[in-house]
């Protein structure tokens, strides 16, 4: 490129040499990190498709073009439909209780409580514990017979249901640790906007003596909307990407009660080594962020978050 | 900010039910310690007179290789972190500084990474390091993520931010862009990289689908799997030294968090308000 401007001096303005020269050097400083993300992201979105048509090679036998059959062995899997059905149950148990409870702490936080600095610090702190350690933490308070909920119901004279072994109870128990380690988390996001509210609005309402409850709901919730609504993209995103309690916790059981999409895309692609239909499934989990991203980026305020 | 009118009754109500929240939040991860320095007959029974004890991190020390997985993690961190700093700062410079063909196209094309992280596409990127020799390697582990859609995105917003006049008197002065962008940019935006680096450091040290999928050696194994690899073989499930493995290795990230948390915490929410 630049050998041909040099070639052609005479029909070359200098703006055009300068925006030339700017193209070039934007490129190659982009350069590094956008081959890794080709690479890594892009490339293996592409790869995920194309291979969701082939068979999972076996022995011998290379692997084959087999069009829709990965799909249609999908829509015949009713694990599929149970681990899609498990998702939605997650994700609709987890993301308004940790919003709904980060919200609530970051007003708390924010006021003129006793003792704010102490309350931050216990909200926050799950958050910097990485997910494995907190399913090891409450793998042993569930245990049966022994755990920490076994001796609170113990001491009442009661017997605690084996809350990880129970169809009924083991996503309920999931939800509970997942909103312990998340909310705090979006705590902090709440807490941001909140600081960064004009102080005027609450003395306005202050002297037009609107109650607590009543400017909260009016000028305060209002206003979190933006932070709400990114909040509530990531909270998405992060019941469809977190599975590390379910390795630690259940694996899956029992009878899959508590498997997750990403869950069984990692059993089938890596315990039973189906890679092929383990790309049908990712097809599903990526058409589903793919959705949440339109979605953001029709019903979102861009400006807000990508200004 | 000071919101409306309150009562002494409601307010005190509300400390009430704040601080009851924190020692609900707090209780979990207090009675594991409780659980790690007691002898086992302790684990679940709480008296006063319980005696103090190590023994249970030494037995998990020499059950399993932990000095290799602390090492391990160190290293891995170290390496993201190092080269995200460099890839994420010079994209970032890019996209806020200069004008060049396909910027807003390629801008979309980083912040795709941002809702399919590389995690969800482990199975076509353990396609990738097998076919590039490096499976089970920590290299392995940090490649899909060394080019941070997050970091980019935070970085170029500080970018913006930075006025042109400083960029045009170094120019004046002859420097050159690399000059520019080391002189001017990067000091500028010191709180912005250690928010990014605290952020980076916490995920990384705490990441575990991908690890474990491409690991399968001591050699490679980052802390977290290999927890969960000494907490799932088979060894009577003591839960004394599981608890005591635990808190072993989320320590120095727990110690760092609650020696620094205004640092922490300030930088979360730096990096979250974009």
């Amino acid at each position: 490129m630049s050998g041909e401007a040099a070639a052609m001096p005479a029909s070359v303005t200098p703006a055009a040499a300068a925006r030339l020269r700017a193209s070039v050097q934007g490129w190659l400083l982009l350069l590094p990190a956008a081959a890794l993300l080709a690479l890594f992201t892009h490339y293996p979105t592409i790869a995920t498709f194309w291979h969701s048509f082939f068979s999972t090679p076996k022995g011998a036998r290379g692997s084959v073009f087999v069009g829709m059959d990965n799909y249609r062995q999908m829509i015949d899997d009713p694990i599929f439909w149970q681990v899609l059905k498990n998702n939605a149950y997650f994700a609709l148990g987890t993301i308004p209780l940790s919003i709904g409870l980060a919200l609530l702490m970051a007003v708390w936080v924010n006021g003129r409580l006793a003792g704010k600095g102490a309350l931050r610090l216990a909200y926050f702190t799950p958050t910097v514990l990485p997910m494995i350690a907190v399913a090891n933490i409450w793998l042993f308070f569930y245990t049966p017979q022994y755990g920490l909920f076994e001796q609170v119901v113990g001491a009442f004279g009661f017997t605690a249901p084996n809350f990880l072994g129970t169809k009924d109870t083991v996503l309920a128990s999931l939800i509970v640790v997942a909103v312990w380690k998340e909310a705090g988390f979006f705590m902090i996001f709440y807490l941001a906007a909140l600081q960064q509210m004009s102080p005027s609005l609450a003395e306005a309402a202050a002297i037009e003596g609107a109650s607590r409850w009543y400017f909260f709901r009016r000028v305060t919730f209002p206003l979190l909307m933006p932070t709400t609504l990114f909040v509530l993209v990531n909270a998405i995103i992060n019941s469809f990407r977190l599975v590390d309690h379910i390795v630690v916790m259940t694996k899956g059981g029992p009878d899959n009660a508590s498997a997750l999409l990403l869950y069984y895309v990692y059993e089938v692609g890596f315990r039973f080594w189906d890679s092929a239909y383990a790309a049908a499934l990712t097809m599903v989990l990526l058409l589903m962020l793919g959705a949440l991203a339109v979605g953001q980026f029709l019903f979102l305020d861009r400006k807000v978050h990508y200004r | 900010m000071t919101p409306g009118r309150q009562s002494p009754f409601g307010l005190a109500l509300e400390t009430a039910a704040a601080w009851l929240l924190a020692i609900v939040w707090v209780m979990p991860l207090v009675y594991a310690i409780w659980t790690a320095f007691h002898p086992s007959e302790f684990a679940t029974r709480f008296a006063l007179t319980a005696p103090l004890t190590l023994q249970n991190f030494r037995n998990a020390w020499d059950a399993a290789p932990f000095a290799r997985y602390f090492l391990n993690t160190t290293l891995l961190v170290a390496m993201v972190l190092a080269v995200q700093l460099v890839l994420c700062t010079l994209a970032a410079y890019a996209f806020a500084r200069f004008e060049f063909w396909g910027r807003d196209v390629a801008f979309i094309l980083v912040l795709v990474q941002l809702m399919i992280m590389p995690e969800v596409l482990l199975v076509e990127n353990y396609r990738t390091m097998s076919v590039l020799g490096i499976l089970d390697t920590l290299p392995a582990i940090g490649l899909p993520y060394m080019a941070s859609a997050f970091g980019i995105f935070l970085l170029r917003q500080t970018f913006k931010t930075i006025p042109k006049e400083l960029e045009e008197a170094a120019r004046v002065e002859g420097a050159s862009a690399l000059q520019i962008l080391m002189k001017v940019y990067v000091p500028l935006a010191k709180p912005v990289y250690l928010a990014f680096a605290l952020v980076s450091v916490s995920f990384h040290w705490n990441n575990f689908l991908w690890p474990l999928v491409v690991t399968n050696s001591v050699t490679s194994r980052p802390l977290t799997v290999g927890l969960q690899v000494f907490s799932s073989t088979d060894q009577g499930i003591d839960w004394s030294i599981i608890t005591a493995a635990t808190i072993m290795t989320t320590a120095p990230l727990l110690i760092a968090f609650l020696l620094f948390q205004r640092q922490f915490v300030q930088s979360f929410m730096r990096a979250g308000i974009r």
